[in-house]
């Protein structure tokens, strides 16, 4: 338990978005939000949507969108493995609020049954997420 | 005369013939550089993937999930054909299909109703022709970017069809890249799930899996096992995708390289062939020039 800082890393098929050192990581479990401190217990959970927040080596507070995904705890490293996962700065809003604008065209139009209907849903979330993040004030 | 202009026209032609295999190649191997820097920053998900799926399945019980367990009679299968957009890859596609038709057959002899998904445009062509069941076409996907949410989208669609019971199993039939020089047509089975006791046992004897510690798991291993099932899924599959387009860049280079150096055959031989002709046609005007020459004279 010597150590002091975590190491992160945020990973999505197609890249890795993080890979750095934390003093600490908060990520949204499925279950409810959970905290990682250096030296926790190994700890596994699924992710639901929302925002991974770390305090980074200079004790600056960086957020990260993710959705979709599991995480995984060990005493000096978090891994973080999502479907999509972008930094905060990295957000593209205009995308996202097309999306929006898709996600809810799509939600009105339909029947409220079918797996579309699922999946405009969940495209309205992630927009709403990415849009709500970026604009979110820094710290 | 004439023969000699066509031979010229026919090297000019072999030159143009060259230049664009030439460009193809380049394109094909940058492409190809692409395809493998995917294939690179994929490899971190799917290892870290294998590791937690891995260490899950070793803490829950071996048929906790209905994605794992083998239906007692296949009555339905579904084929995810991938293959290329493009052709002018030498007989990358042909391969594919080839061994496509094989699975098919062996699994209709069985008495299987088999129906195919179709990844790139010369797989759904020859599935069109052959007048085969075709489910779901993907055509503009392969070759290019190719991004998760197609494979994660597909591999939905089969896990909800595998479980109502529209198909007994999905099977997959892509390009694994070996090298450059090779790409293997394999067929794999997508579900249900090869049982991942193989995997365990590798992961036992791995330095890296005695460290690994017993985890908290929040939920339940087999409920977490049931979340991360499908992804796995999805993951096979969008590998199939990225092997398959990598192996047909590296076909098309290969292919385009060996039509440069049969451009340049040609053309040495027809140019051979022009210069004899050239030579020929001068030595006979020399003759003419020479005899009528003698004639004066006498």
């Amino acid at each position: 338990m010597a150590e002091k800082t975590l190491k992160l890393e945020i990973v999505t098929p197609e890249k890795s978005v993080v890979s750095e050192t934390a003093r600490i990581v908060m990520a949204p479990a499925a279950l409810g939000e959970f905290g990682v401190l250096p030296g926790h217990t190994p700890f596994m959970t699924n992710l639901k949507l929302g925002t991974v927040r770390y305090v980074d080596d200079g004790g600056k507070e960086r957020l990260v969108f993710v959705s979709g995904g599991f995480a995984e705890a060990l005493p000096n490293k978090v891994t973080i493995l999502a479907e999509s996962a972008e930094r905060r700065r990295e957000i593209d809003v205009d995308r996202a609020k097309a999306a929006l604008e898709r996600a809810e065209k799509r939600l009105a139009s339909e029947d409220r049954e079918g797996i579309d209907f699922v999946r405009a849903r969940a495209a309205l979330a992630r927009a709403i997420m990415r849009i709500r993040m970026a604009e979110s004030p820094r710290v | 005369m004439a023969t000699l202009k066509e031979v010229k026209l026919k090297i000019a032609a072999v030159k143009k013939t060259k230049q664009i295999t030439k460009a193809m190649n380049m394109v094909a191997a940058s492409r190809l550089r692409s395809a493998q820097q995917r294939m690179e920053g994929f490899r971190p998900y799917a290892a870290k993937f294998e590791e937690v799926l891995g260490s899950l399945a070793q803490s829950s019980a071996d048929d906790s999930n209905p994605l794992l367990v083998p239906r007692e009679s296949i009555k339905t299968a579904n084929v995810l054909l991938c293959t290329s957009d493009r052709g002018l890859c030498g007989g990358f596609n042909a391969n594919l299909i080839e061994k496509a038709e094989e699975l098919a057959n062996t699994l209709a002899d069985k008495g299987v109703a088999v129906s195919f998904t179709a990844f790139g445009k010369k797989g759904r062509d020859w599935l069109r022709r052959e007048k085969r069941t075709m489910v779901e076409q993907h055509i503009g996907v392969m070759g290019g970017t190719i991004g998760f949410n197609i494979a994660a989208t597909t591999g939905r669609d089969m896990v909800s069809s595998f479980l109502q019971g529209t198909y007994d199993e999905v099977l997959m039939v892509y390009a694994e890249f070996v090298g450059m020089s090779k790409q293997l047509p394999v067929v794999k089975q997508l579900l249900p799930i090869p049982p991942l006791e193989i995997a365990d046992e590798q992961q036992v004897s791995d330095e890296e899996a005695t460290y690994l510690p017993e985890h908290i798991c929040e939920p339940s291993p087999e409920e977490l096992l049931g979340e991360i099932l499908p992804k796995s899924v999805d993951i096979q599959i969008y590998r199939a995708l990225l092997e398959t387009s990598a192996s047909e860049h590296a076909a098309r280079m290969l292919a385009m390289d060996n039509a440069t150096k049969a451009c340049n055959d040609m053309i040495e031989s027809l140019t051979l062939a022009y210069n004899k002709a050239r030579q020929s046609s001068i030595t006979a005007e020399l003759m003419d020039i020479v005899g009528g020459a003698e004639a004066l004279k006498g």
